[in-house]
């Protein structure tokens, strides 16, 4: 997994609450067995056009927003399928960052396992960031836990494990297997009764 | 201070970390489907990793199954997926109950039918509508395919422990109204997030009453309203179930005693609490693109309070004021992890016998599984849902999320017993309308939504008569 210390970059707003994973990455891009290539399938149908055009209308295919890497949401964002294709749709096709008034919680664990920093601020600051120009450059620092906009200082908070995952773009089986011993001592104390 | 089922639950399976941080919790079954565990696979294979507990390891195929010819794919990606699962089942062997097995089915009925589902297990899946299990008193949950991996390696994942919520539902339901309608009209009174950031547990005069089955439409919603986590305390009704089932414990009296003990203590106190009158309830639909947006059959459509609503109107193009009664069906969908199980089976083909579906409009019965089906067929509930006009498939996932060849034409109208009504959920365009079984019965004969509670209808329904 990628680290993820500061990051700079622009913001693209898409206020709507409850923005669930099958508008993220619909179903009919879940039967490839790569994690690859979900990037193009994102928001499809609200970004394509019945001739798969690309729609105008959609805030996401705006030049001004081209370069976003930062996405700023409503409330419950991820909310739905526990489909990780979310999370991989979002990073391939260059986000890094969500802010959001909160997350799914099964989509905010696949966001943490794939580099992508998931922040949680209050209502009125995610309005208020949605209202930056899509010209300006928004620094997350995710040591500090802060998003430093012309707003000023938006501080967030972060499971410090969380944090330390990302900041060092540790891989979690290589740390979990480091407790082979613990996980051996559980299951020697599994009652044999509860096992047939 | 007593505990409550949740804590317990979890205590009983930390292996790793400090109170207030990330827990390594032990995972007891780890359920698997060809969707979301081809790249999990995948990296074990590059890190040169095996699955760590085979044996407590569970495969299905559910979401892409055809279920007019099940061997017949003609989706070739599908196909592919479904393969992948299958190499990988026998490179690391992991059992698969595979395409047309005598067990196949969606992965929350195999569960329980089989017997793997049990009190007092962690239980983890690649899919949200894993807290289903919590039916049992079990703490299951759904997680990414990341975590699966995670799983495959160390049979343990690494969770924030949650705040916990208790639902008390209290009162009888009147006769026309189901398990599903609670979840609904808990959903549409608190909304799709009241769980997120909580395990919940469901619990009160009303829950005790109800089946297995229906604990577990209940519990397979929970995610509907944000909580990954559902759960039910076990009781006399849930050891009943397991009973000669093919995965249960040998030594059941000594399983039952040590589960005896799971149940929230008197004194134990929940960090959140709402409540449910049972009593009150009508049949629910919902008229929006969201669980939430669900309200009694009876009822007019509300005013759009915000952007969310109207977006919601103009892909169902309906608008406020209007009723169900002015919805004109296209198709009716009775399955799903929700309710694809006998009993719900049972009570839509009480409401169709001698009735006919309406012209014009397709309807079909999917089964959750193979042994449903086949208990169906014994019963002769498919000669009665065929002689009105429904489609009597095989089992999976199907119309629920239209993996499938099963989808919702654009811009038509479905009534469906499933558990999203998400813009774009049932086929591109599809406008989803979830019910009860009995509710979505009713409504294919009818061409349009019914109170089933009125008139021929009410001596049709078998629950609570």
């Amino acid at each position: 997994m990628e680290a993820l210390k500061i990051h700079k970059g622009k913001t693209v707003p898409l206020l709507n609450n409850n923005i669930d994973t099958d508008q993220i990455i619909p179903k009919a891009f879940l039967k490839r067995i790569e994690k690859t290539g979900f990037g193009e399938f994102l928001f499809d149908e609200w970004r394509y056009l019945p001739d798969r055009s690309l729609n105008p209308e959609f805030i996401l295919n705006q030049p001004e927003y081209s370069e976003a890497t930062i996405l700023i949401a409503g409330d419950n964002f991820g909310c739905g399928s526990s489909r990780e294709h979310a999370a991989w749709a979002l990073t391939d096709y260059r986000f890094k960052v969500v802010i959001a008034g909160s997350f799914g919680d099964i989509f905010y664990m696949n966001a943490t396992k794939n580099g992508l920093l998931p922040i949680v601020l209050q209502p009125e600051e995610c309005h208020a960031l949605a209202g930056l120009p899509a010209a300006e450059q928004v620094t997350i620092d995710l040591p500090n836990q802060q998003v430093i906009s012309s707003l000023g200082y938006y501080y967030f908070e972060i499971d410090p494990t969380w944090k330390e995952k990302l900041v060092n773009g540790l891989d979690d089986i290589d740390l979990t297997l480091a407790l082979a011993d613990k996980i051996r001592e559980y299951e020697s104390k599994i009652p044999q009764y509860l096992i047939k | 201070m007593g505990k409550t089922l949740f804590d317990k639950l979890w205590e009983r399976h930390v292996i790793a970390g400090k109170e207030g941080e990330p827990q390594l919790l032990y995972v007891d079954l780890h359920l698997i489907h060809e969707v979301t565990s081809p790249q999990a696979f995948e990296g074990l294979r590059e890190a040169g990793r095996s699955v760590r507990c085979p044996e407590r390891t569970f495969a299905t195929m559910d979401h892409n199954v055809p279920t007019k010819d099940i061997f017949h794919i003609t989706d070739l990606i599908a196909k592919k997926q479904m393969e992948a699962l299958r190499d990988n089942c026998a490179e690391f062997q992991v059992t698969l109950c595979d395409n047309g097995s005598d067990r196949q089915g969606i992965v929350h009925m195999v569960g329980p039918e089989t017997g793997l589902t049990q009190p007092g297990k962690v239980i983890v899946c690649g899919d949200s509508h894993t807290a289903t299990h919590g039916a049992f008193g079990a703490l299951a949950f759904g997680i990414g395919t990341s975590e699966v991996e995670h799983v495959f390696a160390t049979q343990t994942i690494w969770q924030s422990k949650p705040k916990n919520m208790g639902v008390h539902i209290h009162g009888k339901v009147a006769k026309g109204v189901y398990a599903k309608d609670i979840i609904l009209a808990l959903i549409a009174n608190y909304g799709v997030d009241f769980g997120v950031g909580y395990a919940v547990e469901f619990f009160g005069e009303t829950i005790s009453q109800l089946s297995m089955e229906e604990r577990m439409s209940i519990c397979n919603m929970a995610i509907e309203g944000g909580a990954k986590m559902g759960m039910m305390a076990p009781d006399q009704k849930t050891y009943d179930y397991l009973y000669g089932r093919e995965y249960a414990p040998e030594n059941m009296g000594a399983a039952i005693e040590n589960w005896r003990t799971l149940p929230t203590d008197e004194d134990a106190v929940y960090d959140q609490m709402i409540e449910l009158n049972a009593e009150e309830l009508v049949p629910y639909v919902t008229w929006g693109t969201n669980p939430e947006m669900g309200i009694p059959v009876t009822a007019a459509f509300p005013k759009s309070k915000d952007l969310n609503d109207e977006r919601a109107y103009q892909y169902m193009g309906l608008a406020p004021g209007n009723k169900f009664s002015d919805i004109e069906l296209g198709y009716v969908f009775i399955g799903s992890c929700t309710n694809g199980r006998l009993s719900d089976l049972e009570e839509a083909a009480r409401m169709i016998k001698g009735k006919k579906v309406k012209a014009g409009i397709t309807a079909m019965v999917v089964p959750g599984s193979r042994p449903v089906r086949k208990a169906a067929e014994r019963a002769g509930l498919d000669k009665i849902f065929e002689a009105a006009g429904f489609e009597w498939r095989e089992p999976g996932c199907s119309m629920c999320l239209g993996m499938n060849p099963d989808q919702v034409p654009e811009g038509v109208h479905c009534a469906s017993t499933s558990n999203r009504n998400f813009e774009g959920r049932q086929g591109k365009g599809a406008r989803t309308h979830l019910c009860s079984p009995a509710m979505a019965a009713a409504a294919a004969v009818t061409g349009t939504f019914v109170d089933i509670r009125e008139g021929e209808w009410l001596n049709g329904s078998l629950k609570n008569s």
